[in-house]
């Protein structure tokens, strides 16, 4: 019995597991909640085209000595606020503007440290995370965009409802849809800037989608929604550290992988909607 | 007709001279009608004829060229809560996360600015709105278990709650079977006698000649407009939809069509 005791107690013993488990899930669950939005609207594709486009800004900030995440943290809102802009416009497809862009961005990003000398792990924990070295500076500045990405969400909740369900009716309504396009991309870019760190460049997209996902298959309402979607986002960081623990495995890989698992048992097992219910007949 | 508060001059809807397109290409041209209050007004006319756009117009949600859009009697953008509105259903995504009370309620939203929630006066609204289209018993579903017609029903309690006296519905008979579309001119003619105006872009010509009040014919201009036996003429229906339509009316029923 103490074994098992000792089992649950014995990585939050070290304070890099404390700090890590806490920036673990203040991102996983802003970033279902957004993420609740991001794929309601199908923006995957922007989720995360944006990381890879704050690698420009990290890399540009990198090499001019200057604060990595506010380098990430303003290439991610230019770069959402050029894809707002020009798939405002109509001129070419939307998806293929985000390609271009972030692309671009990215490409920047590896031609500057290419001409680094000094090229260190650091920056290389921005492409993969790396949970367990963020300090308590960090911990504290993701609460802080957290918590005002929470307000914005819980502030316009109804428009940011109204907008993603219906957006010609939301117009009609004299709703500022436009502004509301701007701010949710402006809220993405934020929680990209926090996740970072935490599951890196490649997996933020993950975290930003997989809980939302596993939630919309056990929910009926956007509220209930993103509150699922959060619980699993941050029982994903406390599992995923465990499993990165006794593993010896990375952990921003562990936390993804269990999100991943969860999502598969809601999409197979998920009561009324899950496949195993459904059976191979397919019908909606 | 019914007497209305503004006065019995005023007209539910009176478009004059509107021009109005996208990037230089018209997509209405020189469109001028009216409706009077108190009916139930079709607008036809083949795919591309300008019909979604004059309904963007008319919403204030895009800026004519040139003319004027009036409605009772007011002219400019119209107050929110002045004028309902139900876009096509294909424009909405069913498998939202939302129960039918939570889409009734979103009515209610343009009227409350910014932030500020719904309250209880809004629920008790959007709550008669579904007992209206008789979709009580359904208000706690998610909005993707319903069947068409209640899909309908739906967006219409939605456009009931914006409380406004004219009423735009955009293609509301698509991919509807007979029976859902009987039931759905029933609710619109018993709205009509609560003293709603209703202006329904359609593709069903044999149903606006059957039991619709007023017909306005549209491509890019104005073919016709009035009661409906008298703009579907063979002339007319040749001229808007550039070929030959037959027109077959029996006592009961139309047929209008290839």
């Amino acid at each position: 019995m103490e074994g098992i005791v000792d089992f649950f107690r014995e990585p939050w013993t070290f304070e890099f597991m404390q700090r890590g488990l806490l920036a673990a899930a203040i991102v996983s669950a802003v970033a279902a909640v957004v993420g609740s939005l991001v794929i309601l609207k199908g923006m995957a594709f922007i989720g995360n085209a944006l990381p890879h486009a704050s690698f420009g800004g990290v890399a540009v900030a990198f090499a001019l000595g200057e604060n990595l995440y506010v380098g990430g943290g303003i290439a991610a809102l230019l770069t959402a606020l050029a894809i707002g802009y020009i798939s405002r416009r109509g001129v070419i497809r939307n998806d293929t503007a985000i390609g271009i862009i972030f692309v671009g961005a990215f490409a920047l990003g590896i031609l500057i440290v290419s001409r680094q000398d000094n090229y260190t792990g650091d920056l290389f924990s921005f492409v993969f995370g790396n949970v367990l070295a963020v300090n308590w500076n960090d911990v504290w500045l993701t609460a802080a965009v957290a918590a005002v990405v929470l307000l914005i969400v819980l502030l316009f909740y109804k428009e940011l409802l109204f907008n993603a369900f219906d957006p010609t009716m939301a117009q009609a309504s004299g709703l500022p849809v436009a502004w509301i396009e701007y701010g949710l991309l402006v809220l993405l870019a934020l929680v990209t800037v926090i996740a970072l760190q935490t599951v890196g460049i490649v997996l933020v997209v993950a975290l930003l989608v997989t809980p939302a996902a596993t939630a919309q298959l056990l929910t009926r309402r956007l509220s209930t929604m993103m509150l699922v979607g959060a619980a699993i986002g941050v029982a994903s960081s406390v599992v995923g550290l465990y499993v990165a623990w006794y593993a010896d495995v990375s952990a921003s890989a562990a936390i993804v992988l269990t999100a991943t698992g969860a999502f598969i048992v809601a999409f197979l097992f998920a009561p009324g909607r899950g496949a195993v219910w459904r059976g191979g007949a397919g019908s909606a | 007709m019914t007497e209305r508060a503004d006065g019995p001059s005023a007209w539910a809807l009176d478009i004059r001279d509107v021009s109005a397109g996208y990037d230089g290409h018209e997509a209405l041209d020189s469109v001028t009608f009216r409706i009077e209050p108190g009916c139930l007004a079709g607008l036809v006319g083949p795919n591309g004829a300008g019909k979604s756009t004059l309904i963007k117009v008319i919403l204030g949600m895009h800026k004519p060229w040139s003319g004027e859009v009036s409605v009772f009697g007011r002219a400019g953008k119209p107050r929110a809560g002045s004028v309902s509105y139900t876009p096509q259903v294909d424009l909405v995504d069913w498998q939202f996360p939302v129960t039918v009370s939570d889409v009734v309620l979103m009515g209610r939203y343009g009227g409350l600015g910014v932030i500020r929630r719904p309250g209880a006066r809004d629920r008790e609204i959007a709550a008669a709105a579904l007992e209206r289209v008789r979709l009580t018993a359904m208000a706690g579903r998610q909005i993707g278990e319903l069947s068409g017609g209640e899909r309908r029903r739906a967006l219409i309690a939605r456009a009931l709650t914006q409380q406004g006296d004219l009423m735009l519905l955009d293609e509301p008979f698509a991919g509807l079977d007979a029976a859902a579309q009987h039931d759905l001119i029933s609710l619109f003619q018993s709205l009509v006698e609560e003293g709603k105006t209703l202006f329904i872009a359609t593709h069903d010509l044999s149903c606006v000649d059957e039991d619709f009040d007023h017909a306005v014919l549209l491509n890019k201009r104005i073919i016709a407009f009035g009661r409906p036996a008298d703009v579907f003429t063979p002339e007319s229906l040749n001229e808007a939809y550039d070929r030959h339509l037959m027109v077959v009316r029996s006592d009961q029923s139309t047929f209008i069509g290839l």
